[in-house]
This record gives C-alpha cells, sequence and structure tokens, in this order.
C-alpha cells in the first residue's frame, strides 16, 4: 500500500463527529486545486503555520466586493492553488434552500471551482472554496444565471442575515425574513460597491433571544419586541406544572421578579417586566408576547478590531416595523450618511460614536435622548452642554 | 453578461409550504427528543425539523447527499442554521424516524438541540486564511468528537455555545460565546528587508496598521515594528506579505469564557479570558481539547438548572471559578487596555476561591 502523503490530516478521519478532512479527500479525488489544498493544509499541519497569502484585487466585472483574493505562498509545490479565491455568495434569507437551488450552486461550483464550500460562512454567505483568477467571471456569470449574487466584503455593507423567524418560530415579533431581504434587495449597491470608512454589518432577530447574535455582531441590530402585557394561557401554565417547577424555575430566574405563582395561576406585574424571554422560553404553550409587537434598534456592535469588541447600544426602544419599512431605511441611511462623513478610515460606527460622543450623533440623526439608551446617567461632572442652552452675556 | 445586482433568491420560493400555509402563525414549539422540534400552528398542522451537524467545510457531492435525503423525506426543503448544522424539515410525521434512521447509517449527528452542546461556530484557519495563529476545522473536529454525546443529549443546565476564531480580527466574532476560543499570536511581524522594497507600498502598510506601530523607513524603503504597540493582528501582512506575523513556536490559542448574546435572564455578555495561552498542538489539539471538556464538565457539576456558563461563574464568584477548574491565575487575567479599571475590585466582597 502506498503511503499516505497526509498522515496527520489521516488522524481528523476518525471520530464521531463528521470529518472535513474527508470532505476534503471527497472533493480531492475529482479536483485537482482540492488535492493541492489538502497536501497544503498537511503541510501546515506539520509546520504548525499557514501557507496562504492576501493580495491582489481579484473581482468581478461591476463589483468591487463578493471575492477575497487568496494566493499559496508555497505555489512550487501546490501549483494548483497559486491563485485560490474565494467567493461570497449571499444566502437565501434565514438559509431556506430548495434542493434544486443548492444543486445548481454545486453544479456551477464543480465547473468553476474547488468543489469545496462552506454552508456557511461567519456572515451568512455561502462560501465557494478556491478558484484560479480566471475562473472569477465565468463562475459569477453562471451564479447569476443560476438566481445567485454575490455578497458583501471589504468597506462595504456585509450580506445582512436574520433567524428564521416567522418561519418556523412561535416568538417572531418582527417578520426578520422579510426586513432582512428588503433591506439586502434595497442597497444590493452598497453591498457590491464598497464606498464606506469600513465594513457595516446588520442582522435581524425576531425576539431577544437573538439566534444570530446580533447585538454582538452587527453595527445595526435590529431585535423583535412588545408593548404590553405577555398572553397568559392559565390552562396551559397549569399543565406545565408537573414538569416544570414554576415558581422555582419560572418565577425564581425572573431577572425583574414580576412574576408570583400560587400554584393555580401566575400573576405577571408587567410593568416590571424587562421581556427577557426567559419565562415565554421555558413555557412556550402558555405565554406569548404582548400583542403590540416592533423592534428595538441598536447600534454599535463589533469584535474587538479596534478598540475592543462593543455591543449595540439602545437608540430607538421601540419601532414599528411594516413593509415597506420606510421608517428604519430612513434612520439606517442618515445614520450611514453621518458615518460616511465623519469617521476616519477602518473606523467602526460605535468607535466614531465613542470618539464623537453619542449626543453629538443623537442630534445628528435626528433621535431623542430616552432613558432607555443607557444602564444608568453618567457619573462624571463633565457635562457638555449646546451653545443655545447657555444664557449669553448681555453687555 | 451576466445580471448584476439580482441579489440573492427570494426566501419565499424556498419555503417548504407547510411554512408557506403557516408563515408567522406558530402557536408552540416542543422538543420531541434531541434534535427533533416539533412546531404547531394555529392551524393545528405540524412542522418537525430534524437537525444535524455538519463539519461547515462540505464538499458538492456532501451537499448532493443532503439534497437525497431532502429530495426523499423533506419535498426537497432544507435550511441550515447560524450555527452550521443541517436542518430537514417535513411535516409528514411518519418520515421522521426513517429519516432519523438513515442519518445514524451516513454518521450525521442528530441533536444541538435545548441544553446540549451545538455545533463550534468557527473560521477558516490554516485551510484559507491569511492570518490565522491556528487551525479552525482541526481543533473544532477535535474538540467535537470529545464531547459528541453533548450534541446528541441535552443533559447540561443550559445549552453551552462554542465559538472559534483563528485570529484576533474574530471573522468568528467569538467575543459572547459561552467558551471561546481564540487564536493569538504573540510575536510582532518581522519586515524582510530585501523583499518589502520590491512587494510592498510603504505609505498603505503603514497605514494598514491599527495601532500606528508601523513606520516608514523611507532611507531603506522598508518599515520598522515598534513592538511597544503592536498587538498581533496581522492586517499589515494582509498588505506586505513581505512582513509574516506567524510564529510556530509562539501562535497558539487562548480560551475564553462566560460570554452569551440572549437576553434571557441576564443582558448579554463578553466572554472573558480563562486561559491566556495553550500550544497549537495539531492534529488533535490535546491541551486544548482537555481545557474545555474540564471547563464544560465543571460547568455541568456545579451550575444550577438553567444558569449559562456566564451566569454560573457570576453567582459563585470568578475567584470560585478559578479554583474549581484549576486553572492558574496569572498578570495576563488582569486588564491593561482602554477600560481596565472597570474590571478591578472595588469592594471588600470576594471570596477565598
Amino acid at each position: 500500500m502506498a503511503e499516505s502523503k497526509t498522515p496527520l490530516l489521516d488522524e481528523l478521519e476518525t471520530g464521531k463527529w463528521p470529518s472535513f478532512v474527508k470532505e476534503m479527500k471527497q472533493a480531492a479525488e475529482k479536483n485537482p486545486m482540492a488535492r493541492d489544498l489538502l497536501d497544503q493544509l498537511e503541510l501546515s499541519y506539520k509546520d504548525k503555520i499557514g501557507h496562504w497569502k492576501h493580495g491582489g484585487i481579484v473581482g468581478v466585472k461591476g463589483y468591487g466586493s463578493g471575492v477575497i483574493g487568496r494566493y499559496s505562498d508555497r505555489p512550487d509545490l501546490f501549483p494548483n492553488v497559486q491563485a485560490f479565491h474565494t467567493l461570497r455568495v449571499n444566502h437565501p434569507t434565514g438559509w431556506f434552500y430548495k434542493t434544486d437551488a443548492l444543486r445548481n450552486l454545486c453544479d456551477v461550483w464543480d465547473k468553476h471551482g474547488s468543489g469545496l464550500t462552506n454552508m456557511h460562512g461567519s456572515t451568512g454567505d455561502a462560501i465557494l472554496l478556491g478558484t484560479r483568477t480566471e475562473h472569477l467571471q465565468s463562475c459569477f456569470d453562471d451564479l447569476s444565471d443560476a438566481g445567485f449574487d454575490l455578497g458583501g466584503s471589504g468597506s462595504a455593507l456585509r450580506t445582512p442575515s436574520a433567524c428564521v423567524g416567522p418561519g418556523r418560530c412561535e416568538w417572531a415579533c418582527i417578520d426578520s425574513l422579510d426586513v432582512c431581504y428588503n433591506i439586502t434587495m434595497s442597497y444590493q449597491d452598497k453591498i457590491h460597491r464598497p464606498m464606506f470608512p469600513y465594513k457595516f454589518k446588520i442582522k435581524v432577530a425576531a425576539c431577544s433571544n437573538d439566534c444570530v447574535a446580533s447585538i454582538a455582531r452587527s453595527d445595526l441590530s435590529i431585535i423583535g419586541t412588545w408593548k404590553g402585557d405577555i398572553q397568559i394561557d392559565q390552562n396551559e401554565v397549569l399543565a406545565y406544572a408537573p414538569t416544570i417547577d414554576i415558581q422555582k424555575e419560572v418565577c425564581d430566574l425572573c431577572p425583574t421578579r414580576c412574576m408570583e405563582w400560587n400554584g393555580k395561576e401566575l400573576k405577571i406585574y408587567n410593568e416590571d417586566c424587562n421581556r427577557c424571554m426567559h419565562c415565554i422560553n421555558l413555557m412556550p404553550k402558555a405565554l406569548r408576547p404582548g400583542k403590540e409587537k416592533g423592534a428595538t434598534i441598536l447600534i454599535g456592535g463589533k469584535a474587538p478590531i479596534l478598540q475592543g469588541a462593543l455591543l449595540s447600544w439602545v437608540i430607538v426602544p421601540f419601532m414599528k416595523l411594516e413593509p415597506p419599512y420606510t421608517e428604519l431605511k430612513d434612520l439606517i441611511e442618515r445614520i450611514q450618511d453621518w458615518w460616511d462623513e465623519n469617521a476616519k478610515s477602518r473606523e467602526r460606527l460605535g468607535e466614531l460614536i465613542k470618539r464623537l460622543g453619542m449626543r453629538v450623533f443623537l442630534r445628528a440623526v435626528g433621535l431623542p435622548a430616552v432613558p432607555q439608551m443607557v444602564k444608568a446617567p453618567r457619573t462624571n461632572p463633565y457635562v457638555f452642554f449646546w451653545p443655545e442652552e447657555i444664557k449669553k452675556e448681555v453687555k | 453578461m451576466a445580471k448584476t445586482d439580482i441579489g440573492p433568491p427570494d426566501y419565499k420560493t424556498m419555503l417548504p409550504p407547510v411554512i408557506q400555509r403557516n408563515y408567522g402563525k406558530w402557536r408552540y414549539h416542543e422538543i420531541l427528543k434531541p434534535g427533533v422540534l416539533m412546531h404547531i400552528a394555529e392551524s393545528g398542522e405540524a412542522l418537525y425539523t430534524i437537525r444535524a451537524g455538519s463539519p461547515r467545510l462540505i464538499s458538492t457531492d456532501h451537499i448532493r447527499e443532503i439534497c437525497d435525503m431532502a429530495d426523499k423525506y423533506c419535498d426537497g426543503y432544507l435550511r441550515f442554521t447560524s450555527r452550521h448544522n443541517i436542518e430537514f424539515l417535513l411535516d409528514d410525521k411518519d418520515k421522521v424516524e426513517p429519516l432519523i434512521a438513515e442519518l445514524a447509517t451516513r454518521n450525521y449527528p442528530v441533536g444541538g438541540t435545548g441544553h446540549a452542546i451545538s455545533n463550534i461556530v468557527h473560521t477558516q484557519g490554516w485551510v484559507h486564511c491569511h492570518t490565522p495563529a491556528t487551525d479552525a476545522s482541526g481543533p473544532v473536529k477535535a474538540l467535537m468528537d470529545e464531547i459528541y454525546d453533548y450534541f446528541v443529549t441535552a443533559t447540561l443546565p443550559n445549552h453551552v455555545r462554542i465559538a472559534l476564531a483563528c485570529c484576533l480580527n474574530m471573522c468568528g466574532a467569538v467575543h459572547c460565546s459561552d467558551i471561546a476560543i481564540l487564536g493569538i499570536h504573540r510575536t510582532v511581524p518581522i519586515p524582510d528587508n530585501a523583499r518589502v522594497p520590491n512587494v510592498c507600498e510603504i505609505p498603505s502598510t503603514v497605514a494598514s496598521c491599527p495601532t500606528g506601530a508601523i513606520r516608514g523607513d523611507m532611507k531603506n524603503k522598508t518599515v520598522t515594528v515598534n513592538p511597544e504597540k503592536c498587538m498581533y493582528c496581522g492586517n499589515c501582512y494582509t498588505v506586505c506579505p513581505a512582513m509574516p506575523i506567524a510564529d510556530p513556536e509562539n501562535d497558539g490559542i487562548s480560551i475564553w469564557v462566560g460570554g452569551k448574546v440572549s437576553n434571557a435572564r441576564s443582558a448579554p455578555k463578553f466572554s472573558k479570558l480563562a486561559i491566556p495561552f495553550l500550544p497549537n498542538n495539531p492534529p488533535r489539539w490535546p491541551e486544548v481539547v482537555d481545557a474545555v471538556k474540564n471547563i464544560i464538565e465543571v460547568y455541568a457539576n456545579h451550575a444550577r438548572k438553567h444558569e449559562r456558563v456566564g451566569e454560573w461563574i457570576e453567582r459563585v464568584g470568578w475567584e470560585r471559578f478559578f479554583t474549581l477548574t484549576g486553572i492558574p491565575f496569572t498578570d495576563k487575567h488582569i486588564d491593561d487596555f482602554d477600560m481596565a479599571t472597570e474590571t478591578f475590585r472595588t469592594s471588600t466582597q470576594f471570596k477565598w476561591g
């Protein structure tokens, strides 16, 4: 038997969890790019170092986004991945697929690329992993014919993403899928032609469980919520009592202690509720969000680069979200215009607000200051007033 | 010429008929068993979801195999989750068990629901990134092999979200995970003064540094790096391939714990540093796997029902977290960046460990 060229990676074919090495080997059987990728990865496992270079602007006609340039630093050893660029393909909102669409995507990728993918990448796109420069345009042309388009990359609006929302979830307070699709279709230009100071991410979660991590991972987070009382079906509460310790698991873990349970009836003091979702998560049959539904809009969330990670901040406690989402889109555009005008290169929205002040931001985009925006008012006395708030001395 | 700016396919054309009929009218759901969800609509119709694990890096043949099963059991409809799982969507209850049986014969793990460990969100690593400090798919595979039982059962106090990013640029945005595995470089990029003049543009290299650590050396047509300012992000290597940052002996992995994004009970929070450095030890990263397993097991034994990792740690205190896990506390755990003082203790209320 011939000795394996990939002894280290072979060890990752064993074990119960599905193996990416098996996937790479499967692709390598019919594709020389996938073969060289596998062998280069083996070298990385041996050297404990990556073997990719960035560099060179590559892309498709008319777009500045959607293709990530990648070159091997050992083209002498792995000529088939000398150029091995990634295409980001905008996923159908909510990652729903019909198999015919997925098969089309596979056919295009077998024809033009390595046959390897990520389903899906971190931002949400379907990732087509690796092809040569000369294949990019023809691959895009075939993708377009199959009904797909590229997602965002670089200093652009990145591919927006959404939770499953009303497609399957009883907790959906907004139509996260429709909001996301509407934004995506409205802003194709901002996605495909990078013209911002840096990246801009939008994620839509239909309730505060936030299954798309919008509060941590997007510059603009749209999170469904409600006003008014949690809807209670007391009979269904009783029906949960044999399987859930309602006092201990529901009432005692409520962060605002706004619930009382006497063994027969659940009482909720709704004015104290902060809509955290814990009780509804535990008893979906018995408790439902209130009837007046909308979204909280938050901004500034990001990973650490550059000035440290940020979680998004509340800027609009409640906004009704109904098609055509004019109020939301007007706000997004005012925010992006202000950011575009004021940010330094590679300064994310949250960092710009940190630098110039929330007060300045709110005035610029025309939003009123409300207590829901802060955990607490300031503790330092370094207060700025606007010129018109100061009495001018009369001489 | 192909059409541009057509956007993604309309999701409405991708929804199974049972979802189209009951869109926005779901009443409640139950987890029938690990990996199997039943959603009941106001109409009384049921939607069954079978969730299966995936290595994320998958071949077109694998996608076609998934399609074959979706055609056979689900009238051709499926979706993927935000954690890379595959979800088969069907309305015929009689097909649920046969689908699970076929998934078992093909070695797809079914689970990741409820108080389980779902799939690990992760990045590209050595497979396809230019600044990784570790691999992504490899550590994930090694770890999921070891904690597989937590995926196919739901026995933990609450779900544990694990994520891996192969450098601190964090395209995986792991910073709010119950357990985050983060690749780190620890040494500054070294400009190759012979190559920089030929392959790099000095002004753009200087501008690429987020902390202003790079200065132009116009006389020698190269750049210098200030080690006091560099925090090892690798952005300069992106624009100047002649200043490699990777360092096989010093690159490795750090472990962070206690983050969450959901608002349930406690507010969303960042993960905090648990272990500053573990070595890269391919192909199975035993130090990393052991460290994560230890944290999971201590959490499983000590947390109360419904407590996430961060909620448990906040209840018992970080000082007790280090005692219970046996993880050494070092000077690296004490913040010295921007808002560091906010994390210093300003009371006499603490535990002895």
